[in-house]
């Protein structure tokens, strides 16, 4: 049963590290804008379908 | 495709107007205008038609004339104060574009390196309607960027107010961190709690309790040092200030809880209740994030330097033309207004004549004539041909900069609103304060430790986590609900100062009514269909917007050729057409009269020698003032001030009663000061305005509610930004924010059964760990529950 000392230090350093990385990706604003990354995804797709017509 | 076609032969292919003067033909597309052929032509050259394939027709017609509008973008202290960012190499700059309207204008703008390799990236912000642009100074200039922008049609709006804010604040993300790491160590407290919960007396008993008691009190640390700190600062505040607020009965609350739990794993008495003490601070942050609900594409703190423009021509004495700031205007210069052109400063007309649109400063919509010497004041528009001005006082001593002066704009922004949170919390705490020492005094000689546990048992369960939840959530839930109604609020305090209010107070020109429709009626001896072709083609010849409207408002014309047309500023228009002569314009100017007989909006006709009659423009209502009036007088004094004249005031009688107060001719001054005196009888006011000249009355009165057309682009600073579509909701919208007092003062009474029943356990010392773990999240689901449907319930009532 001791592992479970292990295991619980190893759990809240695994959980600690989605704490980090939540807090990263909110300061580099990754929530601001919510509209605009949902139509540029589109067009990323329609410019590719016009390269290989181009090829 | 077909449709494609079928469209674009009716419409420009470029913007989408219907082409009506001259259509331009090129690459077998049709066109409205040169701008839009130009833009076609760019983008064209550029293989970037793809925007044509996104959206149909969703182009903007450019400007004419830059060639020195954006002189004044090479000085370089403007240039600093402009840029985000700069370095040897690059700068990054973001412009505020309001013509971004559609997906093809992302995908353009984001495309922009492809039209000049200098721009090393574009980005779009859609909802704010910014670009962020990441340039090579050295190659491209500011201005070449700004001109680049404006010949395809996104012409970047700078003015005033940039120059100011240099460094943009810094979007406050604070409770964002504060409630994720409370989230993390609640649940990591709730799972190596878990154990305590099941009872298992095995592990209480082994070295694993202590080790689960001490990671516990690690997790808890920056639960209280840092998410909780936001509440334990103001409980201190309040303090020191004398003053008591629900923070400290919170803050009580939170340091009994940890110093109790603390106390009981080091002395391996009990387990603690540090998961209560996240779990609490968890919820009662996720309230705080709920009622922040902020609208950051509005704005509500607009004032005169949002209008301004940052730049102006002047005439040097030599006669050459140069951009120079605003804000470096001095006395004595002679400056150059165009059409359409806003006039900075407080001036003397120099050459004109001058056709003034003063809507912006004190609503009267009809252009006003001025001649030579007389005198201009700023934020008014010029009309028609360009006007020379001399400038006689500075940009800050104009008579509209002034107004900014007033006590009503340098009061600290700082809310001296007590609000029904503030006043149920002075009693509560007091309340809870005796009791907990009531039951410590009771105790104190029977047992002395049970003593100390009901002491802090009291302040754990009374922590009002219910009571400081119900309020954020009944107003985040209402500001969302009205939101979605397009009446958007600047923060929660807002709906209980209009709860409160007495009186309303509306303005009139484009509050009540709408500002780009007139009713137009024709008066006199009818006219036959070939006069009114007659007239029509005379009014088309015309740029005066009196003429548009009346052009506009007659039905179907076929348009025959004038000759011999003239324009006599401020009198009127004159033309020939076949052996008719044809006379359009002021009584003075058409009937050769000294005075005008009526003060309203008239256009006189006259064909060859005969009178025929004039058309009138009258005011065009919104749509359901009448109900609205109805609606709102039993409940409310409705008063109307208005910069206008009194032309309208027996027809507004019979919408708003003769109880009503109508005050005519206002400045903006004169509209601040009526609210102060309405304000020193007693009456908690409410102002519903529109432009620049009611910014001084709305942000005086203890509601200013600002109607928009378009709330992405024009209001003044006020607390409200009401959607002009939805004008006729006011009435749901202000029993709404009533009922949703009602609704709060409900959820108090709640709380307070929860918290009664809790305090019976605590003062006689049988509170428990689990108990409080269960209770305290039980009480606030409840509240949090009721409210979020109460509101839903009663907004359903109110048809939001």
């Amino acid at each position: 049963m001791s592992v479970l000392f292990i295991l619980i230090i190893v759990s809240l350093v695994v959980a600690a590290g989605f704490l980090v990385a939540f807090i990263w990706s909110v300061k580099n604003g990754q929530y601001e804008d919510g509209y605009t990354p949902s139509v540029r995804m589109l067009f990323d797709d329609e410019l590719a379908a016009k390269n290989k017509e181009d090829i | 495709m077909l449709k494609t076609s079928i469209h674009s032969s009716l419409n420009c292919y470029h913007c989408g107007e219907v082409c009506t003067n001259e259509t331009i033909v090129f690459d077998k597309k049709q066109f409205c205008c040169e701008g839009c052929k130009t833009v076609y032509e760019i983008l064209n050259q550029n293989n970037l038609c793809n925007y044509y394939n996104l959206e149909q027709t969703p182009g903007i017609t450019p400007p004419k004339n830059l060639s020195k509008k954006f002189e004044y973008l090479e000085s370089e202290p403007l240039i600093d104060k402009l840029l985000d960012f700069r370095d040897e190499n690059t700068s990054v700059v973001t412009f505020y574009l309001p013509q971004i309207h559609c997906s093809s204008c992302i995908w353009l703008l984001e495309n922009l390196y492809k039209l000049n390799a200098d721009v090393n990236s574009s980005r779009v912000n859609f909802l704010k309607k910014e670009v962020k642009i990441v340039f090579s100074h050295q190659n491209l200039s500011l201005r070449q960027l700004v001109e680049l922008l404006a010949s395809i049609g996104y012409e970047p709006t700078i003015n005033l107010n940039d120059l100011n804010n240099t460094k943009k604040k810094p979007i406050d993300r604070s409770l964002i961190f504060k409630l994720g790491i409370a989230g993390f160590c609640f649940g990591n407290i709730m799972l190596i709690s878990l154990p305590e919960y099941f009872g298992l007396d095995g592990i209480k008993e082994s070295h694993f309790a202590k080790f689960f008691g001490y990671i516990n009190i690690l997790l808890s640390l920056p639960v209280l040092l840092y998410s909780a700190s936001g509440y334990i600062q103001s409980a201190f505040q309040a303090i020191k200030h004398k003053t008591i607020n629900i923070d400290i009965p919170i803050a009580l609350g939170i340091f009994a809880l940890f110093f109790r739990s603390v106390f009981e794993i080091i002395t391996h008495t009990g387990s603690g209740y540090l998961d209560s003490l996240a779990a609490l601070i968890f919820f009662m942050l996720i309230g705080r994030i709920f009622q922040q609900k902020t609208y950051d594409i509005l704005s509500f703190e607009r004032d005169y330097k949002s209008y301004f423009p940052i730049a102006t021509t002047i005439i040097s004495e030599d006669n050459i033309e140069k951009n120079i700031a605003v804000a470096e205007l001095n006395v004595g210069d002679t400056i150059l207004i165009r059409n359409n052109e806003l006039i900075p400063v407080d001036a003397v007309l120099v050459k004109g004549p001058a056709n003034i649109d003063n809507s912006f400063v004190t609503g009267e919509s009809n252009p006003i004539r001025k001649e030579v010497d007389d005198k201009i004041y700023a934020g008014g528009k010029q009309i028609g041909q360009a006007i020379q001005l001399k400038v006689i006082k500075k940009l800050s001593h104009s008579y509209l900069t002034q107004l900014w002066n007033d006590e009503a704009f340098t009061k600290a922004d700082e809310d001296k609103f007590e609000g029904i949170m503030t006043k149920m919390s002075k009693y509560f705490t007091i309340i809870i304060l005796f009791i907990a020492f009531g039951s410590m005094a009771y105790w104190w000689n029977i047992d002395i430790k049970t003593a100390f546990n009901s002491f802090t048992a009291v302040l754990i369960i009374a922590c009002p986590c219910a009571l400081a939840l119900s309020a954020p959530f009944t107003f985040g839930n209402v500001l969302r609900i009205l939101g979605r109604n397009k009446f958007y609020l600047k923060n929660a305090s807002v709906i209980e100062k209009i709860s409160k209010a007495t009186t309303i107070v509306f303005d009139k020109t484009g509050t009540i009514t709408q500002s780009s429709k007139s009713n137009i009626t024709y008066h006199g001896t009818a006219l036959t269909k070939e006069q009114k072709n007659q007239i029509a083609s005379v009014l088309r010849q015309s740029s005066h917007p009196l003429s548009k409207m009346v052009f506009n408002s007659i039905p179907t014309v076929e348009i025959i050729e004038v000759e011999e047309y003239q324009e006599l500023i401020g009198k009127g228009l004159m033309g020939k057409i076949n052996q008719f002569s044809i006379q359009l314009g002021s009584e003075k100017f058409v009937k050769n009269v000294a005075e005008s007989s009526s003060k309203a909006t008239r256009v006189h006709v006259k064909i060859n020698d005969d009178y025929l009659g004039y058309f009138q423009l009258e005011n065009s209502y919104r749509n359901g003032l009448r109900s609205i009036i109805v609606k709102l007088s039993p409940f409310f004094k409705l008063n109307l001030i208005s910069g206008d004249n009194d032309s309208e005031l027996d027809n507004l009688k019979s919408f708003f009663g003769n109880t009503s107060e109508f005050l005519f001719n206002k400045n903006p001054e004169e509209k601040l000061e009526y609210i102060k005196s309405l304000q020193q009888k007693g009456e908690a006011t409410l102002m519903i305005g529109d432009g620049l000249n009611d910014a001084g009355a709305l942000k005086q009165s203890d509601v200013g509610i600002s109607i928009s057309e378009d709330v992405n682009t024009f209001s003044p600073a006020c607390d409200a930004i009401l959607d002009a579509k939805v004008f006729e909701k006011l009435p749901n919208f202000i029993g709404y924010c009533k009922s949703s007092i009602t609704i709060i003062i409900t959820s108090f009474t709640i709380s307070f059964a929860y918290n009664i029943v809790g305090l019976l356990f605590a003062v006689s010392g049988m509170l428990s760990p689990v108990f409080a773990a269960i209770l305290m999240p039980i009480s606030s689901i409840t509240v949090v529950v009721f409210v979020t449907l109460a509101t839903n319930i009663v907004a359903k009532k109110y048809q939001l």
